[in-house]
């Protein structure tokens, strides 16, 4: 009976080949994308890895009252104003001797940072007692000595491609003979604003601008959307304006994000003349971004608390405004929290939109509140990654890991929020 | 004629046979060590209560139960001879032997050619543009529904009526040429006019092909079946010739049943 | 004793209905925000457009080959300003979105056949949410991604097949936009793939129908409505995306097909003309207002397309 036969036919065998073959294509498709999101996370992260650390170069100075404080005063302006560039400058020609003339002075003096001479203001400020006496400070090294250190300049490379020449690699490696060379946790990354010299540059501003920015986003979206979610869910009836709301909603969650920067441009800055460049606006305009979001995930959850809970709390009386705002509305909000957070992690990420109402600005203060111009995270990534100093790449880099961190840690908050309302049920 | 199918169904060797089959799902056991023979070209009616298991154990004759990821079958079953659940049988060449056709009518969201076509084509059993047509007309005429589209067998097969889609899914089934055709409530969803189309269909389709029917209509298997298998609590209580279980059971169970008393 | 309670149906509290409507009033003035802010985008886009279409005519703006409003001198000079023709960003646009769709398409799709119907559910759990990280990931990233990694290594590989290829190349940014879409693409053809009937499954596996040949002629053509509509709203994505574009591709409004050259967007444009100092009144600036009620009509136009094609493929088996 060969038509009875069970066993795979040449024919069949084919057609279980193609299944295999099919099957490796949705694999191969899934791989393809992941390992695209890896290679980017190991792209930036070996390149942002080094910017945690700077380099530092050790300098004999000798604090002489004659430059710093010739009056002898000891006032905080004098001591931070004092001409330290000549010290630091006599600390490293005693290292190396051979520079003496002008030029070979200046591209010695160029080692250190441009921000050097401000900061030894700083530490003699802040201790006076140093003055009169000879020290070892260390001091930042300048970003492209910086980056030698770290083996992102290649010494042996054509010198004319270079702006660090032979000569000043010369000098590093002698100062690195003489142990005057160290890298150390990069503080600066964190405590300061932006600057055109990249080892002067930090992410604080930016950071506190984000933060601003999402405080005054979360202060508005988070009620509004979740007042607007409880009203489409538990009062409005189906009519036809409750539609057009609902339409509204879905169609806006569509709109490109750009496009929210030119209403706050247009609204916001030029029509109500609200301060440009400000985590005010910012916020505003990303509240307004992730309303939609938040109110179609609280409407979602809302849905999902049981009938039985409003039947209940009807049964014993309570008008409809109890029913929703004591029974309703706690049993949502975990739910309506998560939803909060994960379209807020949007908003951090967010940059079109602030650049259109110009948080897309050279800060190099901390912003101290909603008011004072700013700029955010990602919109300093995108301003970094613009910059031609090649040290700007490692720093852009490590904004994207510190921005990343950031996110991550919303969506983990999120998730347990989610977690905690799952064991409700 | 009773007496006469009996006589038969001994005479013929039984086309499939299940011994000792059990069926899990995940920890839970729905088959009980079940033992069965199907006689060719005769119609078997699977019965017994919602919950008995008999469509679980009509879905282990061509394997859907692979489909399902926590199902375990054990036991042997042997279509012509053959383990079916035997490592080298392809489910392939074992469902285009054995035909489905299932409670809800399920037409594909294509044409009406499209739906009884789509078994030889991707079985290549056709030949030809023409030898597919012939295949597909008389499929749709032995299932009895070709006088009532001819017209329309570019219309989607979703058009149809409920009665006329059950039969569509049957022509589908015959379109691949099996030796049994398993039927899974088949009339549960339909009136009983479309029903009553269908138990004709039946009875003049064993002629041709093996058919197993899983029901809950005891007067259906009654009218329709041969044999009957009684099922309760996922165990095979009673199983023979159709009269026999309905005028003189052997287990009180279905007598139980059939007089209504379980159920 | 009876005379003690009162059984009165009557509202009793006045002050209580008054707060009910309160509130009610409240949340009826919250979810008209929603509205104010279409409204307030529409009428500030329309106006300053309006604007900009009395100085630019508007057929030169729709149907102009040339886009160069740097030339602009002065404001009041409507002669001598620049060129404000918008197809040359409409073809980059389309042409950016049209590599980034051709990357995410085939990869959406395969994968989103993949998690619903081979993978196991444990799989499943834990590629899911993988992918859809891709969409959590700022586009800022992605466009610094693009220009630092991505494009060099196209014009590298250009270079060692002997032809140029541009540094900001239309490739390097639909490329990396491509990947950005792919979980749009994967998780709605994911629903649908998951909202056709078993039965249909059962139907063809029942017939001795492969896993393969059941989803390539049952399930994905009985989801079709729903992939296009999930294509539809990636493309609309693709369309209004600005970082990745801003980073990546270039300045230059050249009208091609070539996805080697540069190319420049709507975004691109908007975002150049706005940032930076500004005279609000130019044409230059107003004309940034234009190309964005350009692209809202475009990105909204797909959008509810695509939500009516979807929403009518979730009738039919609901």
């Amino acid at each position: 009976m060969p038509d009875y036969l069970l066993t795979t036919s040449p024919q069949m065998a084919k057609r279980h080949k193609r299944h295999t073959r099919f099957q490796w294509y949705g694999r191969i498709a899934i791989a393809v994308s992941i390992s695209f999101m890896l290679l980017m996370f190991v792209a930036i992260f070996t390149r942002g890895a080094g910017a945690f650390q700077k380099t530092m170069i050790g300098v004999d100075v000798e604090f002489a009252e004659s430059v710093i404080d010739p009056q002898g005063t000891r006032a905080e302006m004098t001591l931070k104003q004092g001409n330290y560039k000549p010290l630091i400058l006599a600390g490293l020609q005693e290292v190396i001797p051979g520079a003496t003339d002008r030029r070979a002075r200046n591209d010695l003096y160029k080692l250190v940072s441009g921000g050097a001479a401000f900061d030894l203001g700083e530490r003699v400020a802040a201790k006076p007692n140093m003055i009169g006496t000879t020290q070892r400070v260390w001091i930042a090294a300048s970003s492209e000595v910086d980056l030698y250190i770290k083996g992102k300049i290649d010494g042996d490379s054509d010198e004319a491609v270079r702006r660090l020449k032979d000569q000043d690699i010369a000098w590093i490696n002698q100062l690195k003979n003489e142990g005057r060379v160290k890298k150390k946790f990069n503080r600066v990354f964190f405590t300061s604003g932006d600057s055109r010299a990249p080892e002067m540059a930090g992410i604080l501003s930016a950071a506190l601008g984000s933060f601003f920015s999402l405080l005054v986003c979360f202060l508005i979206a988070f009620p509004l959307g979740i007042l607007t979610a409880v009203y489409l869910e538990e009062y409005a009836r189906k009519t036809r304006l409750t539609n057009l709301i609902e339409v509204n909603i879905n169609n806006l969650a569509a709109v490109p994000s750009i496009v929210f920067g030119l209403l706050g441009l247009a609204v916001f800055l030029n029509f109500f003349n609200l301060p440009r460049s400000t985590p005010l606006v910012g916020g505003m305009v990303l509240a307004l971004m992730t309303l939609p979001t938040i109110i179609i995930a609280s409407r979602s959850i809302l849905r999902s608390i049981p009938q039985s809970t409003r039947d209940a709390a009807m049964g014993l009386g309570a008008s409809k405004t109890q029913t929703t705002f004591h029974h309703v509305v706690p049993l949502a909000m975990p739910g309506m929290l998560t939803g909060t957070i994960l379209g807020m992690a949007r908003a951090l990420g967010e940059t079109a939109p602030l650049l259109m109402i110009g948080m897309v600005a050279f800060i190099v203060d901390v912003p101290k509140g909603i008011t004072d111009v700013a700029t955010s995270l990602p919109v300093q990534i995108f301003l970094w990654a613009d910059s031609p100093e090649k040290g700007f790449v490692e720093l852009t880099s490590a904004a994207i890991m510190v921005l990343l961190v950031f996110l991550v840690l919303m969506n983990l908050f999120a998730v347990y929020l989610r977690r905690r309302l799952e064991r409700r049920w | 004629m009773t007496n006469d199918t009996a006589a038969q169904s001994e005479a013929l060797a039984p086309i499939m046979t299940a011994r000792g089959v059990d069926v899990f799902y995940g920890k839970k056991q729905a088959i009980k060590k079940v033992s069965l023979d199907i006689p060719e070209n005769q119609i078997t009616a699977l019965i017994g209560p919602s919950g008995c298991g008999k469509s679980t154990f009509l879905r282990c004759f061509n394997r859907m139960n692979d489909t399902i990821e926590s199902c375990r079958v054990t036991g042997d079953i042997q279509f012509a001879g053959q383990d079916i659940y035997d490592q080298k049988v392809d489910v392939v060449a074992l469902r285009s032997r054995i035909g489905m056709v299932f409670q809800k009518a399920n037409p594909f969201p294509k044409s009406i050619f499209d739906n009884v076509a789509y078994g030889p084509r991707i079985h290549s059993l056709s030949e030809s543009k023409e030898h597919l047509e012939d295949i597909v007309i008389t499929s749709l005429r032995r299932a009895g529904l070709y006088d009532e589209v001819s017209d329309r067998l570019n219309e989607p097969g979703t058009s149809l009526s409920g009665g006329q889609q059950q039969r569509l899914c049957i022509a589908r089934a015959i379109a691949v040429d099996p030796q049994i055709i398993l039927m899974d409530e088949p009339c549960s969803a339909l009136d009983p006019i479309a029903t009553a189309i269908i138990e004709n269909l039946m009875d003049s389709m064993k002629e041709k092909y093996t058919i197993v029917i899983v029901t809950h209509s005891m007067q259906q298997a009654a009218r329709v079946s041969q044999q009957t298998a009684f099922f309760h609590l996922g165990e095979l209580v009673e199983s023979g010739d159709t009269e026999t279980i309905f005028t003189n059971p052997a287990q009180e169970r279905t007598q139980n049943y059939i007089s209504g008393r379980i159920g | 004793m009876p005379s003690s309670r009162d059984f009165t149906l009557r509202r009793s509290n006045r002050r209580n209905q008054i707060k009910e409507y309160v509130i009610q009033a409240v949340l009826i003035a919250c979810s008209f925000v929603a509205i104010f802010t279409t409204i307030g985008i529409v009428a500030s886009l329309a106006f300053e457009a309006f604007n900009f279409f009395k100085k630019i005519p508007l057929t030169e703006f729709l149907f102009g080959l040339e886009w160069s409003p740097q030339t602009a001198l002065r404001s009041d000079q409507v002669g001598a300003s620049g060129k404000f023709g918008v197809l040359p960003l409409l073809s980059g646009t389309l042409l950016i979105s049209f590599i980034a769709m051709c990357v995410a398409t085939p990869l959406g799709i395969l994968s989103a056949v993949y998690l619903a119907e081979f993978a196991k559910p444990k799989t499943r759990n834990l590629i899911k949410p993988m992918l859809e990280l891709l969409a959590g990931i700022p586009t800022v990233v992605y466009g610094f991604f693009a220009a630092l990694v991505v494009a060099p290594i196209i014009r590298g590989m250009g270079s060692g097949a002997g032809f140029q290829i541009s540094s900001e190349s239309a490739l390097a940014a639909g490329l990396v936009m491509g990947i950005m879409l792919v979980p749009f693409i994967s998780s709605l053809s994911d629903d649908v793939i998951n909202a056709v009937p078993q039965a249909l499954r059962d139907a063809s596996y029942g017939m001795g129908a492969t896993e393969t040949e059941t989803i390539t002629k049952v399930v994905l053509p009985a989801a079709t409505p729903g992939i296009i509509g999930s294509l539809l709203l990636a493309i609309s994505r693709a369309i209004g995306e600005t970082m990745i574009v801003v980073m990546a591709a270039g300045l230059a409004a050249n009208l091609t097909a070539n996805p080697f050259e540069a190319v420049t967007t709507m975004t691109v444009q908007i975002v150049t003309l706005l940032t930076g100092d500004q005279e609000f009144d130019s044409a230059k600036t107003l004309a940034a207002f234009a190309i964005a009620l350009f692209l809202l009509v475009l990105t909204l136009g797909l959008n509810i397309i695509a939500l009516r094609i979807v929403d009518k493929y979730k009738q039919k088996y609901a």
